[in-house]
Formats: structure tokens, sequence, C-alpha cells
């Protein structure tokens, strides 16, 4: 029989696990939305045969968390653990808050999110072990997506105040959802309409590219939301003395100052990595192709564009994951996206109104990062050379 | 030698310290920005102590996650940490997709309002790039060097503080030099929970449609962002011949 031994993160992550469902609480009630709450632990916040499953589910995780278990059974583990943690939170939502009463918030507290972390940490670990192939990191992506999509339609976490905060604006926060998606997308994607043929023309002539480089790198040091007020004064400019300007939407506040400043925070990415990739074609590639005769537009096409691609790729990625943070501080400025709940939220010290703008962010980035990564992998010829040999 | 390079921010350094002490001299410069009558030069309070406050927040947060992520850095380089070493560099690639804003935001609840959601938040962004720059100083260190080291008899210890950490010290000056890059601007967005720094003038100026706060508050920030990212890459250029010798 193997000896069972402890391992180190998993004991961290057990002990963390453990200090979240027995001693700290689990959901905050509030008898409306600016009271003070009253903890209430596990046991309390759930219905009787709930809270035991909860909890047995919760001990199991953290079981095989402490002692050296293969990375899949770990897997396992955290995500039934992160699964049981959102039917119950859910649960404790509609068994805290009286029947029919719509001012009562519960929201998840301290031991909840420890719990959270401390899954989440066993699931990060486990997959990292795993090295899952890229295509299998998107499908695990698109299940937990599935998965909280799920919870949302079929109303299991209805009671709870970030979705009650939701309900009383659910216009606004799809058409904010639209502006942010806009902002950041649409930037990115003129980024690399204009950023891509600016790196190819950099790497060609020499003389551009530091100055238009060094351009770039200042302007990532202005502050973005001072960028963002710098351009309204252009635009507004523009807005009034430009025919048809203002019918095509550019004004001085709102989107378009925000849409012009993430689109220059995002040009250096492209250009600078498209500059890198080609520089890093092999000259034997190069040669080869001129060899065969082939033009330098059929060279660009053929060769070091796709050779480069990875290298873009990352740029790509850098811009995505920065824009969707960024897109935030459009609010400042009227330009929408889901800073406008950040901001407002902290201006009225609403919690769950934060989260409401923070939440969606942080998934939107974090999902991003993950797809783009898998890609990237997928585009970077070492790997599918591995994977064929 | 000073070359044209180093005269171009001398004279940045010049403007910036005559800006911050005497703004008024270059109200003809700002006057066209505003309509008429308003402020030209921030009025609710004086530009140069919001800077040393603004640079205050910065030094301190970037000297906390200096000293937080090497710690854990030389930890999980150990043998006796090497189970964390792969969660390390995954969990690096998680925190770098958060926004500033939300963790700023979310720090409000738990800390208040002012100075210390912005400090936390500065000390958790700032704490990524130390800690990836760490990792990789010292997880690629030349075998034939640590294989030396241990020939020689070299302790655990004496090992980590006279071998390691001397060559991989550029990497991570390089690590920190970005975190403050980032973390100057970061605390612009300080501002909105109330926390005394630059963003202040940039914000006033966006509330009363006043763009010559907004142009101010945002090219003193971009010029100290510009002069502390020359300034510690001379001292890293420094320092790495020094060692060379």
């Amino acid at each position: 029989m193997r000896e069972l031994r402890f391992d180190k993160l998993g004991a961290i992550i057990a002990a963390l696990a453990l200090g979240g469902a027995l001693i700290a609480p689990f959901a905050t009630f509030r008898a409306n939305r600016i009271v003070a709450g009253e903890a209430k632990t596990l046991v309390e916040s759930l219905p009787q045969p709930w809270s035991a499953a909860v909890l047995l589910v919760i001990l199991a995780g953290a079981l095989a968390a402490a002692m050296r278990s293969p990375a899949i059974l770990r897997l396992v583990a955290a995500f039934a653990a992160l699964g049981v943690l959102a039917l119950g939170i859910g649960v404790a939502a509609s068994h805290l808050a009286p029947e029919g009463n719509s001012y009562a918030r519960v929201s998840p507290a301290s031991g909840f999110w420890v719990m959270l972390f401390a899954f989440g940490l066993l699931a990060a670990d486990a997959l990292t072990r795993l090295r899952p192939a890229p295509f299998v990191r998107i499908i695990v992506l698109v299940a937990v997506l599935a998965f909280i999509g799920m919870l949302l339609l079929s109303g299991t976490w209805d009671g709870l105040s970030i979705l009650k905060e939701y309900a009383s604006r659910v216009d606004t926060f799809w058409a904010e959802a639209r502006k942010h998606v806009t902002l950041a997308l649409g930037s990115l994607a003129a980024a690399t309409v204009a950023g891509i043929p600016l790196g190819i023309l950099c790497h060609r002539v020499t003389r551009l590219r530091d100055g238009l480089l060094g351009v770039l790198n200042a302007i990532q040091t202005i502050p973005s939301i001072a960028l963002f007020g710098i351009l309204i004064a252009p635009l507004g400019w523009i807005a009034a003395n430009v025919p048809g300007a203002a019918t095509i939407g550019i004004r001085g506040i709102g989107v378009a100052p925000a849409f012009v400043a993430l689109f220059l925070y995002s040009l250096l990415p492209v250009v600078a990595n498209t500059v890198v990739g080609l520089a890093g074609v092999p000259r034997d590639a190069n040669d080869a192709a001129r060899g065969i005769g082939m033009t330098d537009w059929q060279r660009l096409v053929g060769i070091e564009f796709p050779l480069a691609f990875p290298v873009i790729l990352t740029g790509i990625r850098i811009v995505l994951v920065q824009n969707i943070g960024l897109a935030t501080i459009a609010a400042l400025i009227g330009g929408g996206g889901f800073g406008v709940f950040v901001f407002q939220g902290v201006g009225q010290t609403a919690m769950d109104l934060v989260l409401l703008g923070a939440v969606p962010t942080v998934v939107m980035a974090f999902a991003a990062a993950i797809v783009l990564d898998a890609m990237i992998e997928m585009a970077t010829p070492n790997n599918r050379q591995a994977e064929a040999a | 030698m000073p070359n044209l390079s180093t005269l171009f921010r001398a004279g940045a350094f010049l403007v910036l310290v005559a800006f911050l002490l005497q703004p008024q001299w270059f109200e003809p410069l700002l006057r066209p920005l505003v309509q008429e009558n308003a402020p030209v030069i921030y009025n609710q309070g004086s530009l140069l102590q919001l800077t040393l406050l603004h640079l205050r927040t910065v030094a301190v947060a970037t000297a906390a996650a200096s000293l937080v992520a090497l710690a854990l850095a030389i930890l999980v380089t150990r043998s006796s940490g090497a189970e964390f070493l792969p969660l390390s560099r995954s969990l690096v690639n998680i925190g770098q997709t958060f926004p500033p804003v939300a963790v700023l935001a979310l720090a409000v609840p738990i800390f208040g309002f002012g100075e210390k959601p912005t400090l936390i938040a500065l000390f958790l962004y700032g704490l990524l790039p130390i800690f990836e720059n760490a990792l990789t100083g010292l997880t690629t260190l030349p075998p034939s060097v640590m294989e030396a080291a241990r020939g020689a008899g070299m302790t655990g210890g004496q090992r980590l503080l006279k071998v390691e950490l001397p060559l991989a010290m550029p990497v991570i000056l390089a690590g920190i030099r970005l975190s403050v890059v980032i973390s100057l601007a970061t605390a612009t967005i300080g501002s909105t929970v109330a926390a005394k720094t630059l963003g202040e003038v940039i914000i006033a100026g966006l509330q009363s449609n006043n763009l010559a706060f907004v142009v101010q508050g945002g090219l003193i920030v971009a010029t100290l962002a510009v002069l502390l990212h020359d300034g510690l890459q001379a001292a890293e250029r420094k320092l790495a011949a020094r060692m060379g010798r």
C-alpha cells in the first residue's frame, strides 16, 4: 500500500477551505440596501439537507487537496466544490430572505470568498499540472461559462443582492455591456488594421522604427484618465468644425474620445510585436523565398507574416486584456461601459453595484486571456511539431 | 557623456520642477485651453504637495510589493517550495488579467475611502511584474555557475546571497522599474476613491470641463513616469557595469 503523504500547497488550500467553511461567515443578511448586515455561518445560511451536503463536498475537496493525489482527482474535487458553493450561495439567498420581501439583501460573506479562492487555487494548480492541450482549455472555459449561464438563467442566484441590483437596471446593463464590448473590441480591431501595416513599414524602414516606437512608448506613459480627458478637446473641435463628423457620432465627450484613447494605447503592443515578429523570421527562410523568385509581396504574405503571426497574436492578446480593463475608465468621461456601475457603486458605497460592474469585466478579461493564449499556442509552429512527433 | 537625450531629460526635469514651484509662470501657455474666467492653474491644492503625495503612495506601495514579491520568489524557487512554483506562474498570469479599476473598487468596502484602498491596489498590482521577473531571474541562472558554487562548498544561504541574487538582480530591477511606471499611472485612478494623488487634478478638470487641469495633471504624471523609467534604467546599467567587472 502506498504511504499517504501531505501536499504542502494542498495543506494550505485545505486550511483555507476549512477556515472558510467552519469559522468565517458564509452569507450576510441585510434588512435593506443601506443597513449594516448580520453575518450568518454556513449552517445558519442553508436549510438542513443542503448545509450537510455542502459541508460534505467541501470536506472531501479539502481532503483531496491536502493529500498527494492525482491531478485529475484534484481538478474534479475543485470543480465539485466550486459548483456546490455556487449552488449553495443561491439557496442561502432564498433561504435567508423572508418570502416576498424585495428589500432584504443577501450577499456572499468572507467565508464564501475564502472558499472560492481556495478551490479556485486548487483548480488552477491542477490545471497547471495537467497541462491540457489548448482546445481542452477552451472546452473547460466554455463548460464553466455554460454552468454560470445556467445558474443565471434558472434563477438560482436571483435572491443575491448583486442580481437584485441587476434586476433594477436590466436595460442599462445590456446597453453598457454593448458599449464596453464595442470599445474594447472596436479599438482593438482598429489598432490591428492600422498597427500591422505600420509594423511592417517600421520593419522595412529602420529610421521610421525608432521614431514611431518612441512616440507610441511616450503615449503609454500618459495616465489613462488624462489621455481620455485630453482627447475631449480635439474631438470636440472636430465635431464642431468638420461637416458630417457629428452625425457619425464624433463628440467631445462620450464614446469617441474613449475609443481614440484605447486605440492609441493599443497601437504600441501591436506595432512593436509586429516588428519583433518580423525581425525574428529566420534569414534562411527569406533567402530561400528570394531564391525561388518570390516577389517582396509574395514573401511578406507567404513567408514572413505566417512566421511572425504567433508574436503578433501575443501583442493582440496584451491589447485585448488591457482594453477590457481600461474601458471601465471610459465611464468617467461619459463613454459608458461597465465602469458606469463601478463608479456609481463607489459613489454610493454600494458594494453590490461595484461588483455588478467589476465581475463581468474580470470574467471577460479572464476569458479573453484563456482563449487568446490557447490560440497563440495553436499558432506556434514548435508546438505543432512537438504534438505531431 | 552628455548626449542629446540626456540633455532633453535634464530639460524636462527642470521644466517639471519649475512648473511645480512656480505654476503661474506657465499660465499663458495653458490659457487657450480654458474658457474665459476659468482658473488655469489647479487651485484646490498645491500641485507640488499632490506630486509629493503621489510619489509617496507609489514609493510605499512599490517598496512593499518589492519585498513581498522577492520573498515569495525566493521561497518558491527553493527546493522546499518547488511544489508552489507551477501555480505561482499561473497566478501571475491570472492576476494580470484583473483590471486595476476593479481591484481598486473592490478594496473600498474593505478599507474605506482614501489612501488605503489605493495603496492596496497598487501593492497587489505591483507585485505581479516584480514576482514574474524575480522568478525568471532566479530560474534561468546558468547551471555551470550554480554547480561551481555548490562545488566550492557554499551553503544554500550563501549561494542565494552571493550568487543567485546578484546574478538575478538586473532582471529583478527591471521588474521593479516596470512596476513603478504602472503604479504611477494607476495611482491617478486612486483619486476616484478620494486618495490624494495627481488624479485629483485630472478629475477636477473632467468635472468642471477644464482642459487645462486635465493636461497639467496628465503631463506631470507622464513626465514623472518617463524620468523615473529612464533614471531607474540608468541606475540598472551602472549596477550591471559594476558587477560585470
